[in-house]
């Protein structure tokens, strides 16, 4: 097996791994605030608009965590450096 | 239609002009455009102002963004003084926004969807959250924040300063890129209906990320001002708030 085809496939392999892995933790952790949040909306109505905003705050945040492999996968696929490396040799 | 092909994931990558030494990039072009677009909005609007009952259309829904923004700032900053904030927050939601929503139109690529474009409006938070501290409590006061609770922990707040920096910039263009790719590949694979829906979740991503952008500005902008205004609090006439309202003293015995 030559670099081209053994780069080509490491890369496809792996970011595929990356999307898969990279994704269960904060699908999980957003799971869970936003049942906190929704608990706590149902305990204080009022204060929904500060539950709100807090919970999109913090998915933002936990979802950058996601955006991340999402970048890092989307990198691998479209504009690897190794494959470009190795085509224009 | 689309003229970002779907190997490229950036905008940047799009030259549309060239001569000589300057290139004109898809990137450039349509932030030139979005800048264009609200600078002659807002002045035609501004144009004619009434103060009367009767008000035009679209002094109505400047007057609705305007209050609505400050309304967010101020319940972010919990302070009287929002409209310092204003124009700086105002500006980066209004952009991005206008960005996001304008991939309606076919042909049109978001410059947000561009990693330099998002960079910059990330380096412009990193630079105005110091300048607004320091304006607020002074050079003294506002370095001081770093060196608390020891000096030790000096360079995790640079660190940390750096990396939501660089989480702000990502995250903005990992959520537009991906949706300009997601509608790309679907096109290709299932190309009548499915495509169309994915394309609503991302104008509903575009805006939501619009929001989200301003307000981490407007929540970084207000941790770099506040630390001064809490320590102060015990000395203010924290009594006389309390008895008119206990549960809220916190928010207003900061001013």
């Amino acid at each position: 097996m030559d670099n081209t085809s053994l780069i080509g496939m490491v890369s496809i392999i792996t970011a595929g791994l990356t999307m898969a892995i990279g994704t269960v933790g904060p699908a999980l952790a957003e799971g869970k605030a936003v049942v906190q949040a929704m608990h706590s909306i149902a305990q204080q109505p009022d204060e929904r608009n500060t539950i709100t905003r807090t919970l999109f705050v913090g998915l933002a945040m936990i979802e950058s965590t996601a955006i991340y492999c999402f970048v890092i996968s989307m990198i691998l696929i479209f504009a690897n450096p190794f494959w470009n490396h190795v085509i224009s040799r | 239609m689309d003229i970002l092909p779907l190997q490229d994931i950036s905008p940047d990558a799009v030259v549309i002009w060239r001569w000589g030494f300057f290139s004109l990039n898809a990137t450039i072009l349509f932030t030139w455009v979005i800048m264009g677009v609200l600078t002659l909005i807002s002045m035609v609007v501004t144009r004619n102002l009434s103060t009367g009952i009767e008000i035009s259309r679209w002094q109505n829904l400047l007057e609705f963004m305007v209050t609505g923004i400050r309304n967010q700032i101020r319940e972010v900053c919990q302070r009287e003084d929002d409209y310092r904030y204003l124009p700086f927050v105002g500006t980066l939601f209004l952009f991005i926004l206008v960005s996001n929503v304008l991939a309606i139109i076919p042909g049109y690529v978001p410059p947000t969807g561009s990693l330099s474009t998002t960079m910059a409006l990330a380096l412009c938070v990193l630079v105005a959250v110091p300048l607004y501290g320091i304006v607020d409590q002074g050079l003294r006061g506002y370095i001081k924040h770093y060196l608390e609770p020891t000096v030790f922990m000096l360079p995790f707040h640079i660190m940390g300063e750096l990396s939501r920096t660089l989480a702000l910039a990502i995250r903005l263009f990992g959520n537009i890129m991906s949706e300009a790719k997601i509608v790309a590949i679907l096109l290709a694979v299932t190309p009548l209906f499915f495509p169309v829906i994915m394309h609503v979740l991302g104008l509903l991503t575009g805006i939501i990320q619009a929001y989200i952008f301003a307000i981490l500005a407007m929540v970084y902008i207000a941790s770099a001002t506040r630390a001064q205004s809490e320590r102060r609090q015990p000395t203010t006439d924290q009594n006389s708030e309390e008895k008119e309202q206990p549960h809220n003293h916190q928010q207003k015995g900061e001013k």
